[in-house]
């Protein structure tokens, strides 16, 4: 048993953290959320510099890090800050895409997205609707996808498709192409996203990179991912919140006295160690049978999803009436933890999941 | 980060479950998964069977005849003996006062003591709470007054757990009541039979005696049962309680009873079906289960931690209350999960050499008197609401 990061990945979180603390700040995390492209170049700019993007791909690919531990490390730091950068579709993309691209993302100077999911399809990525038509050039796509994070900020999307045989394909559409259309907006948690359309978009034969499997290490990786920076965000929560409770004063003392917020502040305490360890047994699962990972997923999302919601709401009630406003830097980080829950499933999909996946191993 | 253990704890676990599926007898791990009542003798069976192997004091330091574990081996072994469903040690002599000894008695008191722990020669109970003094056990009232070689103790314990079986009791008495209610307590060790001891059985909720009441009158304990210096005794009541939390997280024991659960869910069906694919029952299921798979890596952390030499302090309350909660959930699940054979009140078939015919499934017996036993978990040991008392302190800082 080893719990400790080890020193490569505590020298990056420790560097990391750092920058983040001394040159990111919410005030240009909201200022990036004001329109396209939805995020701060100059913060992603040194994201890659300080290697957080290098980090969650392996050397063999022109990274260096790629294990489970190296992105839960850089998504819970970067959580903590509550970076509203792309790290996500990136990482996700990036599973997917070929080494020549992926050097250009890793390097900061390209960001891929990804779109897998439709205005139907909730949170089953396997429902897709969009088409792929085979032609002498290559592909033409048609469809919609739903919700696409930071899709103004991608130059180019992985994208989901059905082919006419019905086999499910990944490919890789530049963002700049005759009929993708996105539609571009503000989400609750302070980022941006959109909803992206495709008509006739045709893509070269090489555009198809990949396939259901492909997707499925996608989503794995980046599910690990967001749980892990659920609990950085939880941790900012909880101290902020214990800040607030030593120093808010009310009937002539701190409110942190009352025995009735101790013990929820307790329970909260438990929460996030309870889903630390969730994260810890997902990462540790990666690399062996996919049924035995996916069962330590469902378990973490679900895990995640039901506490970071809880821990946002605890945050938000402690704090009494300052709480409901949006000066307050701690109700972003409230925000950012409740919409987690409604990325790559929710609590009771995930249980579900996790139902379904534990039968089936019975 | 390793999730898996070391080479040395993998062999380590399997030298354990070698020892377990030779020497532990499958009379006793049938009663035990069974939910059956031990008797007095099934305890001693085992634990001189462990006494044998040298492993019935792991934690003790070798030189006073313990088996010198780490935090990590004690823990490996916690968990495949609750898996191999061998019987409770009596943690109370064993797992409680040795460790105060070992720190705080005499060289007289350990050489005597200790060995005689091993043998078995003595059955330790917890004389701590009095009707007045639970929770908040500072407010003990029993006294202690010395009357020259001697000390004459009056007063009450209670919810003293198989003080039926004890010879031996170590107490918390007031020696001085002029200064804080804790600084004038002392910690005593008292030969139960003693003149003026009285042992009444308590009946708790399940039906079952496994608490009671000891009455003092007027009983004389000589002063070399004085464990460390007179007044201090609250210092040593607070260590002893550190030692009783570490395995209070019952992560073993909650996997045993997640086991037998899973069975009697696939066992017990409604309408064809077995209820574990019932969908509400199966989502109470998964989420006990869950919680138990990430208590157990906490846990972990927390004896990873202490194994690097932090020792854990209120982070066991945080596995306390957790675990315990887990135990109760799994617990009231498997009644849930009998239906309607969860109401038949039959004692005398948890007893050995019952042989009527069974009232439904012969696994349903023992079930809601389980559950109502396990109401105590949240409760003893400092409430779960006094563990949260000492997050507040300890670790929140409020």
């Amino acid at each position: 048993m080893d719990f400790t990061l080890g020193d490569d990945r505590q020298a990056l979180v420790d560097v990391l953290g750092r920058s983040l603390r001394e040159r990111y700040s919410i005030d240009r995390r909201r200022a990036a959320a004001r329109e396209a492209p939805g995020h701060d170049r100059e913060t992603w700019g040194q994201l890659a510099e300080l290697g957080a993007v290098g980090a969650l791909f392996d050397t063999g690919r022109g990274g260096f890090g790629g294990s489970p531990f190296d992105v839960t490390a850089v998504f819970e730091t970067t959580g903590h800050a509550l970076v509203g950068e792309p790290l996500l579709p990136v990482l996700m993309a990036g599973t997917v895409l070929p080494d020549d691209t992926l050097e250009a993302v890793i390097a900061g100077e390209r960001i891929v997205g990804i779109a897998l999911y439709e205005p139907q399809s909730r949170y089953d990525w396997r429902d897709v609707q969009t088409r792929a038509v085979r032609n002498a050039d290559g592909w033409t796509l048609t469809g919609s996808k739903a919700v696409v994070t930071h899709a103004e900020a991608a130059d180019a999307l992985i994208v989901s498709a059905r082919t006419e045989d019905g086999d499910f394909a990944l490919f890789l559409v530049p963002t700049d192409s005759a009929g993708v259309e996105i539609r571009g907006y503000a989400t609750n948690d302070g980022q941006r996203a959109g909803e992206v359309r495709l008509t006739g978009v045709a893509v070269p034969g090489d555009a198809h990179v990949g396939g259901e499997g492909d997707a499925d290490r996608a989503v794995a990786i980046g599910t690990l991912a967001v749980c892990a920076e659920a609990v950085g965000i939880m941790t900012w929560l909880k101290d902020a919140t214990l800040e607030y409770l030593r120093t808010r004063v009310q009937f002539g003392a701190p409110i942190g006295r009352n025995q009735a917020l101790q013990h929820r502040m307790g329970e909260v305490l438990i929460e996030i160690e309870q889903a630390r360890s969730a994260v810890i047994n997902a990462a540790a699962a990666f690399g062996g049978d996919d049924a035995i990972r996916d069962t330590a997923l469902a378990a973490a999302k679900y895990t995640i999803g039901t506490s970071a919601t809880r821990v946002a709401e605890e945050a938000i009630q402690m704090h009494g009436g300052i709480g409901m406003t949006a000066e307050l830097e701690l109700t972003h980080y409230a925000k950012r933890a409740i919409m987690i829950d409604h990325e790559l499933g929710d609590a009771d999909h995930h249980l579900g999941r996790y139902i379904a996946l534990t039968a089936e191993a019975a | 980060m390793d999730l898996a253990y070391t080479l040395e704890e993998e062999t380590f676990r399997t030298e354990v479950r070698t020892f377990l599926a030779n020497e532990l007898p499958k009379r006793l791990s049938d009663k035990v998964r069974g939910g059956r009542n031990m008797s007095k003798g099934d305890i001693q069976e085992w634990q001189s069977i462990l006494s044998r192997k040298g492993w019935l004091a792991p934690g003790w330091p070798v030189e006073y005849g313990g088996a010198g574990w780490s935090v990590t081996e004690k823990f490996i072994y916690e968990q495949e003996a609750a898996l191999a469903h061998a019987p409770m040690v009596v943690p109370f002599g064993l797992n409680m006062l040795a460790p105060v000894l070992i720190k705080y008695g005499s060289e007289a008191q350990r050489a005597h003591w200790l060995p005689r722990m091993l043998r078995g020669d003595d059955w330790w109970c917890q004389g701590y709470s009095e009707p007045g003094a639970g929770s908040d056990l500072a407010g003990v009232r029993t006294t202690a007054i010395r009357d020259g070689d001697e000390y004459i103790v009056n007063g009450q314990k209670t919810w003293t757990t198989l003080g039926q079986h004890a010879n031996m009791i170590f107490c918390l008495v007031r020696t001085d009541s002029s200064g804080s209610r804790q600084s004038g307590i002392s910690f005593l060790l008292v030969d139960m039979t003693s003149p003026g001891i009285e042992v009444r059985p308590i009946i708790t909720l399940d039906g079952d005696h496994e608490v009671n009441e000891i009455f003092f009158t007027d009983v004389r304990v000589p002063v070399e049962n004085l464990v460390g210096e007179e007044n201090k005794g609250w210092t040593y009541a607070k260590y002893l309680l550190t030692y009783e939390r570490t395995s209070m997280a019952g992560i073993g024991q909650s996997r045993a009873a997640l086991g037998w659960l899973k069975e009697i869910a696939q066992r017990e069906k409604a309408n064809g079906v077995p209820i574990a694919r019932e969908p509400l029952f199966a989502a109470r299921l998964a989420r006990v289960e869950i919680a138990l798979a990430n208590l157990q890596t906490t846990t972990m952390r927390v004896v990873a931690a202490a194994a690097a030499g932090g020792a854990p302090g209120a982070e066991s309350s945080m596995l306390k209350i957790r675990g315990t909660e887990i135990r109760q959930e799994i617990s009231a699940l498997t009644r849930r999960a009998i239906g309607p054979y969860a109401q038949p009140f039959l004692p005398e078939a948890l007893e050995d050499g019952h042989n009527e015919e069974p009232v439904g499934p012969d696994y349903a017996v023992p079930v809601t008197p389980t559950y109502l036993n396990l109401r105590k978990l949240t409760i003893f040991g400092g409430s779960n609401e006094i563990q949260k008392n000492i997050i507040t302190k300890a670790i929140l800082d409020l």
